[in-house]
């Protein structure tokens, strides 16, 4: 097994999850790159508890209607799940059809939409736009229910095509008023009830009732509309069928994907990588596992290049610190300061800033967001007593003698967190930090507390670096 | 005025839950208080007069002084178009001041670009407590979250104080080193302003001194941190926290009134805090919090509703009411709330433009009429 593929291993588990550990990569390197592209693409179990034993054992995530447990109870998917690409392509359609809390008041409409993405997540993005259309969460969130016949909303049908699709540029203003006719009378059961519930109150004192999609046929616009050149008596379904069609829908969920997967930046290379994921998408029919398969699989993406070529989002980081750190594995309440940590960071679950989603890429990071982002993960990582730090340390002490120098240290952290790619003045600045510490004795019988928390310092450092605020 | 507008610093005090308006200006002569209110209504006995008509609740003696002084003016009826009863959305509309539109820009963040275009200082703006207010955020502008003063800063967990030194200068020389690359260039800036900046906030404790013994809870504290980093003349301009929580649907009367016995002494502490060092002048503090509650109460409590109070305190203040007390007759109500009559967006414009002469228009994202409560 040579360092090149475990390096190239890490990658595909930072981009398609949150990372793993090396006795993970160790086993997934062994299974060769493209079968794990294939498990990636094809999620068996995730492995997690059931949500019935949850509600029964762990009370405090059985109240989904509050933005807390709800927040909790995806952190525990993420840090648990077997599944690592379901979960962060979860995260992706999360900032991609980006509904926040703040008008929903009920956090167990979002938990129901993040379980439509999963269902929906690596299948036809046809299915995908239909069930988004009939998420309660996103009829409420963009004003669906007040679509009606004989006064249309435009608010879902708007950002339907330039948010969720084509992009602003591919259709015109007619366009959208054409479509949000299509979408009349698809709304909530029980509408009227349950928006005014929404939109002013809070779930005090008579708590909320669970809502679905309902059509209300009479509310519905028959009548003849013409939609990007196309005529009929169109209905919602009809719509999507055509917009999936549209070459700009394939670029736009393409470009997203690769920038959200691949690169921050779209250079020439990615390019030509983002057509390749369009021709799949096209002859599929409009399959997002296809799209994956041919990210994941391109040279681009192995290449060098396109490592550490994004900015870790704040539950990137979050979740993929608490995976090495093997702190968290039971549903309990720690996983509600997980969440609220990477609100510290700046993006807190179910809670959006806009429609838009998160800024993403350099705009993560301002000073406050990176105070908070070196302290958890140093925190985590920087722990001896932390089973995934244990599990590193112990590995090292398999290396050379078991006596490892300021330098062997450094070079051997940096190895087993990433591999980590330093830059010379960072690596510098390390080994000086790891000099003054002096060599650490890590053979069974002479190793002490000093010479791990030595190790564990060095792992706290390399997380504070600039290098591991990339993916 | 013996101060410019260069020294003048804003204190801003987010009642987060939201704060009821009719348990904290009570309107004790009015019938209808006693009628909406058989439950949680404060005995006309025991409300602190202001005038004949209205009256503070009885754990805000400390606000009652200050009111003597002329040092407090107190906003009725402040709210916005179209109240919503939701926290957060609330809570966005008046930190972004976009009732419309889903907006992320804060109006605090846009008034620190304001003070300090060239971004100088990256402690403008300081936030006590975890994770940044939206009212502050705005993509460029340096600020600082600080849970706790005497910990601020980056490897606060590391208990070896020699070890936490190393890290310290590690992560100087790590961030400082220039790459060929804008994402890594901008990473340096932004860590080396983050070591900056705490390594200036962390000279502001060692430096104060005073003789003000504030209480040992999260609000006296946070504003004992504002006073020392103000105290220390570091140039901070706009200082924000929060406390916490004021949605008092159930238990209201004791703990709606344990936490104004908490805010009212802390800001009183702070103000004497600042007296005592001579900076009295140069600071006033806002109170807001993101909308009002109910009329009539649930049996122990009361939900949401809106149309609020504001405060404005400090010695630069003109003391008095602004805005009118809203009628409490039921065909006055809007929808079973407080009706608001002055948007809150005249309070953020006075501010911005008399207390700290900036153009208030981008800031608060429109043309607002404006109050007196501070003169230029």
């Amino acid at each position: 097994m040579s360092n090149a593929d475990i390096a190239l291993m890490a990658h595909l588990m930072r981009r398609a999850g949150f990372g793993a550990t090396r006795d993970e990569l160790e086993q997934l390197v062994e299974q060769g790159y493209e079968n794990v592209v294939e498990n990636l693409i094809n999620p068996g179990d995730p492995g997690v508890m059931p949500d019935d034993v949850i509600r029964r054992y762990h009370s405090e995530m059985a109240e989904m209607r509050e933005l807390n447990s709800a927040g909790a109870y995806w952190m525990y998917r993420m840090v648990t799940t077997r599944n690592q690409l379901e979960e962060k392509l979860a995260l992706f359609w999360h900032g991609l059809f980006a509904t926040g809390y703040s008008k929903l008041n009920q956090a167990s409409a979002l938990v129901n939409q993040i379980n439509t993405f999963r269902r929906h997540s690596l299948g036809s993005y046809k299915t995908m736009l239909v069930e988004l259309s009939k998420d309660p969460a996103m009829i409420i969130w963009l004003d669906n229910h007040d679509n009606h016949h004989d006064n249309i909303n435009e608010n879902y049908g708007r950002e339907l095509l330039e948010l969720f699709s084509m992009g602003v540029g591919n259709y015109t203003e007619d366009d959208i008023k054409e479509c949000a006719r299509a979408f009349t009378g698809w709304t909530l059961g029980n509408v009227e009830y349950m928006s005014t519930r929404a939109s002013r109150d809070s779930i005090w004192p008579y708590s909320r009732i669970n809502w679905h999609f309902n059509y209300r046929d009479y509310d519905h616009d028959d009548g003849e509309k013409t939609f990007l050149g196309h005529t009929g008596n169109f209905n919602g379904e009809d719509i999507i069928d055509i917009i999936v069609q549209q070459e700009a829908t394939a670029r736009f969920i393409c470009t997203r994907l690769f920038q959200f997967f691949a690169a921050d930046e779209v250079d020439e290379a990615g390019e030509s990588v983002i057509n390749d994921m369009m021709a799949s998408y096209f002859d599929s029919e409009y399959e997002i596992r296809s799209v994956m398969r041919t990210m994941f699989n391109s040279d681009y993406f192995r290449s060098e290049e396109a490592r550490f070529a994004r900015v870790k989002g704040p539950v990137e980081l979050v979740v993929g610190a608490v995976r090495m750190a093997g702190t968290y594995q039971e549903p309990t309440f720690g996983a509600d300061q997980l969440a609220r940590q990477t609100m510290y960071m700046g993006q807190g679950i179910f809670q959006p800033p806009s429609v838009e989603g998160w800024h993403e890429g350099a705009e993560w990071i301002d000073s406050g967001a990176l105070v908070e982002r070196v302290n958890f993960v140093g925190k985590e990582l920087g722990d001896p007593g932390n089973p995934g730090v244990k599990a590193i340390i112990d590995r090292m002490a398999r290396q050379g003698q078991g006596i490892l120098s300021p330098e062997e240290q450094v070079a051997a952290c940096a190895d087993l967190l990433g591999p980590l790619e330093l830059s010379e003045s960072t690596a510098t600045s390390i080994r000086e930090f790891a000099s003054e510490q002096g060599p650490a004795d890590l053979r069974d019988g002479s190793r002490t507390e000093a010479d791990e928390q030595r190790i564990a310092n060095l792992l706290r450092l390399l997380t504070a670096t600039r290098e591991y605020q990339l993916a | 005025m013996t101060t410019t507008n260069k020294q003048r610093s804003l204190v801003v005090i987010q009642l987060a839950g939201a704060n009821d308006p009719l348990n904290t200006v009570i309107p004790y002569a009015d019938g209808h208080y006693y009628d909406f209110r058989p439950n949680v209504g404060i005995p006309t006995d025991q409300v602190i007069p202001l005038d004949g008509q209205l009256g503070l609740n009885p754990n805000m003696a400390p606000i009652k002084a200050l009111w003597d002084e002329g040092k407090v003016a107190i906003v009725n009826g402040i709210g916005y178009p179209n109240p919503t009863r939701s926290h957060f959305r609330s809570m966005d509309i008046w930190h972004t001041c976009e009732p419309e539109k889903i907006a992320t820009e804060g109006w605090l963040g846009r008034v620190i670009r304001d003070l300090d275009p060239a971004g100088q200082n990256v402690i403008t703006g300081v936030n006590f407590g975890r994770g940044l207010p939206r009212s502050m955020g705005a993509s460029g502008v340096p600020v600082a979250s600080v849970g706790n003063l005497e910990t601020y800063g980056l490897f606060p967990d590391v208990e070896e104080e020699r070890i936490r030194g190393l890290c310290l200068d590690a992560f100087g020389k790590m961030y400082g080193g220039s790459i060929q690359d804008a994402v890594m260039d901008y990473l340096g800036q932004t860590g080396r302003d983050a070591l900056k900046g705490a390594d200036i906030l962390r000279t502001a404790p060692e430096q104060y001194s005073s003789a003000v013994e504030y209480a040992e809870n999260p609000i006296a504290q946070s504003l004992k941190n504002v006073a020392q980093v103000m105290t220390a003349d570091l140039g901070t301009r706009i200082y924000y926290t929060q406390h916490g929580s004021f949605d008092t649907h159930g238990d209201e009367v004791k703990v709606h009134g344990g936490l104004w016995t908490q805010v009212s002494g802390a800001i009183s502490d702070f103000l004497a805090d600042l007296d005592e060092h001579g900076r009295g002048d140069d600071a006033i503090v806002l109170v807001w919090t993101e909308f009002g509650r109910r009329i009539r109460d649930n049996g122990t409590g009361t939900d949401h509703g809106s149309g609020g109070t504001a405060f404005i305190i400090g010695n630069p203040v003109n003391g008095g009411f602004y805005g009118q007390y809203p009628s409490l007759a039921e065909r006055d109500h809007l929808d079973g709330d407080l009706h608001w009559n002055n948007d809150f967006r005249s309070t953020y414009s006075t501010i911005a433009d008399k207390w700290l002469g900036l153009d208030p228009v981008p800031i608060v994202n429109g043309q607002f009429e404006q109050w007196d409560f501070v003169g230029n």
